[in-house]
């Protein structure tokens, strides 16, 4: 058959990614933990980051100093952001203590590392934008560990427009691109199975891929 | 190409699940959590701080801010790479990437900071012109010595009516500083101090008030973040205005610049920002790396995550379907 695009990527869909894994109705029963949530928390609060992120660009940057209502949408933003950071860094401790890289599963983990590190810069341009003594202080503060890395012309974090259009854009485009594959990942691999219980030898020389 | 992992979820015992339902619990719950936070605590929203402010509150500290500019004794005239190459890039045995950058965003203190404001002032204020005709026509060492002698007087110099009033000079004299910032005050009281900065930056200054946040970024700023417990050496970066949180997940660091070797060293940026790099890669890559991606079996934490599970099996293998 001649070669073709389509039927390629929907037999390379049908085989790494088949239906039943990307929404299955059953689950190992070890994955029986709270510490499962983690991960899911940390998306719902991107959900709730994104609802009323949406709300506050609506009415612009200068809505919420000036409207009761603009600053709840703030306060709900801003404590999306902390729980967004709190269960993400209890998913990255969590999937550390599980060795959830084991099995071929060692690019979820980068990607998580990835999505970490492009939230931090999404969390520092939120800040940046907010226009009070917290982000001119950060701007002040942040521009000498930035200039040193020789970034600060391009990246310039006293410049507002850019800052801001990094923060309600690009880089929750990015987030949402990373979160994709990310997902999409952890469900074509499946939940990594448990560690061998009892005691193990320390650095046993444990292969990556099985 | 033969694929090098295999999804084994099914040959486990399973467990019902419903993927979606817990999406939509976990957004209600995230959803009342954001909610019920956000009516107790609110967010802090202090001001930023305005020449206006500092001209009402100090007018001395902007005037000083001001000298210095003139001088170009400023923290930004000594700054070096990206704003001029009249100070020392940060570097590590040789390595300065600030350096190798150059010069990105050009900044002249005196110009862009005073100079240029007050020749907009001059257009509305006539009698300004003649005292900023004699600045520009003065040699580097006339300024120097009127800024000198100012500077000398300033803290005997007294505010009578808004106006700067100050001892009576010695033969080299102030010149025309005394005119200047006394219009230079004048504009900050009346708030247009910072647009009239940014003003000059380009097309759109509103949204790029560079200029303008650097030129209260020494003593202002700092003094005042002093005040509200926001220096490096009180919370740093993981606090905000009032005590609310700021970015916390930062702790390690924001921690390095409090500790040796970085706490007195000049290029503590660099230093900081390559160590937590450093750190970052590694963790990064802890499935490659022997021995640190040991350390889940020897922290031992999983037989807690999977105690049921190891309950309900055997000690030899895993339970299979």
């Amino acid at each position: 058959m001649k070669k073709n695009m389509t039927r390629s990527l929907r037999l390379w869909v049908q085989n790494t990614l088949p239906m039943e894994n990307l929404l299955p109705d059953s689950m190992p029963a070890y994955v029986d933990s709270y510490v499962y949530l983690f991960g899911i928390l940390t998306v719902a609060a991107l959900v709730w980051l994104i609802i009323t992120g949406t709300v506050l660009a609506i009415f612009g940057p200068q809505w919420w100093h000036v409207s009761p209502i603009g600053h709840f949408f703030n306060s709900m933003h801003f404590w999306s952001v902390q729980a967004f950071f709190f269960f993400m860094v209890l998913h990255l401790w969590a999937q550390f203590m599980m060795a959830a890289w084991r099995g071929g599963r060692h690019w979820t983990w980068i990607g998580g590392w990835l999505l970490f590190l492009v939230s931090i810069v999404a969390g520092l341009t939120g800040y940046l934008s907010q226009n009070n003594f917290d982000s001119q202080w950060i701007g002040v503060q942040g521009k000498d560990a930035i200039n040193s890395t020789g970034v600060g012309g391009f990246f310039n974090i006293l410049n507002f427009g850019q800052m801001y259009g990094l923060h309600i854009f690009v880089l929750p485009m990015v987030i949402i691109v990373l979160l994709a594959i990310h997902l999409m990942l952890v469900r074509m691999h499946g939940v990594v199975e448990p560690l061998p219980n009892g005691k193990e030898e320390v650095d046993d020389g444990e292969k990556v891929a099985e | 190409m033969a694929r090098k992992w295999r999804n084994n979820n099914a040959d486990f015992p399973q467990k019902p699940y419903d993927l979606i339902h817990e999406m939509l619990v976990a957004l209600g719950i995230m959803g009342a959590l954001v909610l019920v936070l956000a009516a107790v605590f609110s967010t802090a929203d202090v001001p930023a701080l305005t020449a206006q402010q500092v001209a009402r509150q100090d007018p001395k500290l902007l005037l000083q801010n001001a000298l210095d500019d003139l001088s170009g004794q400023d923290a930004i005239s000594t700054y070096g790479p990206p704003y001029n190459n009249s100070g020392t890039a940060q570097s590590i045995a040789g390595f300065s990437p600030a350096q190798m950058a150059g010069v990105q965003i050009p900044i002249n203190s005196a110009k862009v900071n005073v100079l240029d404001p007050l020749n907009k002032v001059a257009k509305v204020d006539t009698s300004l012109q003649s005292p900023l005709q004699t600045w520009s026509k003065a040699t580097v060492k006339q300024r120097s010595a009127w800024v000198n002698q100012i500077e000398s007087a300033l803290n005997h110099a007294t505010l009578q009516h808004g106006v700067l009033v100050v001892p009576a000079a010695s033969p080299d004299g102030y010149g025309p500083l005394p005119t200047m910032l006394n219009a230079y005050l004048g504009l900050a009281r009346s708030g247009l101090l910072e647009s009239a900065i940014d003003g000059g930056s380009g097309p759109m200054p509103a949204t790029n008030r560079t200029e303008s946040l650097l030129l209260l970024q020494d003593v202002p700023d700092a003094q005042y973040a002093n005040q509200l417990d926001m220096s490096g050496n009180q919370w740093g970066i993981i606090k905000e205005t009032g005590n609310y949180p700021g970015a916390v997940w930062l702790w390690f660091y924001t921690l390095l610049y409090q500790i040796p070797p970085f706490v007195n060293s000049s290029s503590a940026d660099l230093e900081v920002v390559l160590t937590t790099g450093l750190v970052t890669i590694l963790l990064v890559l802890t499935p490659f790396i022997p021995g640190l991606r040991s350390l889940p079996k020897v922290f031992g934490i999983y037989k807690l995550i999977w105690r049921r599970w190891y309950r309900t099996t055997t000690k030899k293998g895993r339970g299979h379907a």
